[in-house]
């Protein structure tokens, strides 16, 4: 990928979690996730019945590198809450079990008290 | 990579840590590491994950197939 196909990613990747509170990026999509662990982070945030916008790194490849390189995180899935980065699957499943999660989506009022 | 490998790779990074991999499905392709250290008290859980990706380096995500990670203080 070339610098300017870099920064172009980057752009969509800032626009994408400025205009979405929940921005999950993930293997495949809600309905046919491609990989365990992104089917497991859909599976936590439709168990708090948060609303969130999926997007598939398989279908971009630009992305799929471009995502990795803007978090400074070497897997997928990744999930941005209000613009900011929170976790891998591992963290998301960790903060869900403390209830910080739950918690900081409260403190956003995304999800009910 | 083998479970031997990535363990070596992430006691070099963190010497103090104690680590343990999971064969978890018995395929040797999922795997799964415990890395339980002192230096990760008053961290946040991201900058524990980053110390571990860091000693694992560019192997994460490429010759390494999937590795869950869980890092404790103790």
């Amino acid at each position: 990928m070339d610098f300017l196909d870099k920064n172009d990613v980057f752009d969509r990747i800032r626009k994408d979690i400025a205009d979405n509170d929940v921005v999950l990026y993930m293997k495949g999509n809600v309905a046919f996730p491609q990989c365990g662990y992104s089917a497991a982070v859909v599976q936590v945030l439709e168990n708090m019945g948060v609303a969130f916008k999926d997007v598939d790194v398989i279908s971009d490849p630009g992305l799929r590198q471009g995502i990795k390189d803007f978090t400074n995180w070497p897997t997928i899935p990744q999930l941005y809450v209000k613009g900011e980065f929170i976790g891998g699957c591992d963290i998301v499943r960790d903060l869900y079990a403390s209830g910080e999660l739950q918690d900081l989506l409260r403190k956003h009022r995304l999800i009910a008290d | 990579m083998d479970t031997a490998s990535i363990k070596a790779l992430i006691k070099r990074g963190i010497p103090e840590a104690k680590v343990e991999i999971e064969d978890v499905r018995g395929d040797g392709l999922h795997l799964a590491a415990t890395v339980v250290c002192q230096r990760f008290a008053g961290k946040p859980l991201l900058e524990q994950h980053r110390m571990v990706h860091a000693a694992l380096g560019s192997h994460i995500g490429e010759t390494i197939h999937a590795l869950q990670i869980k890092t404790r203080v103790a």
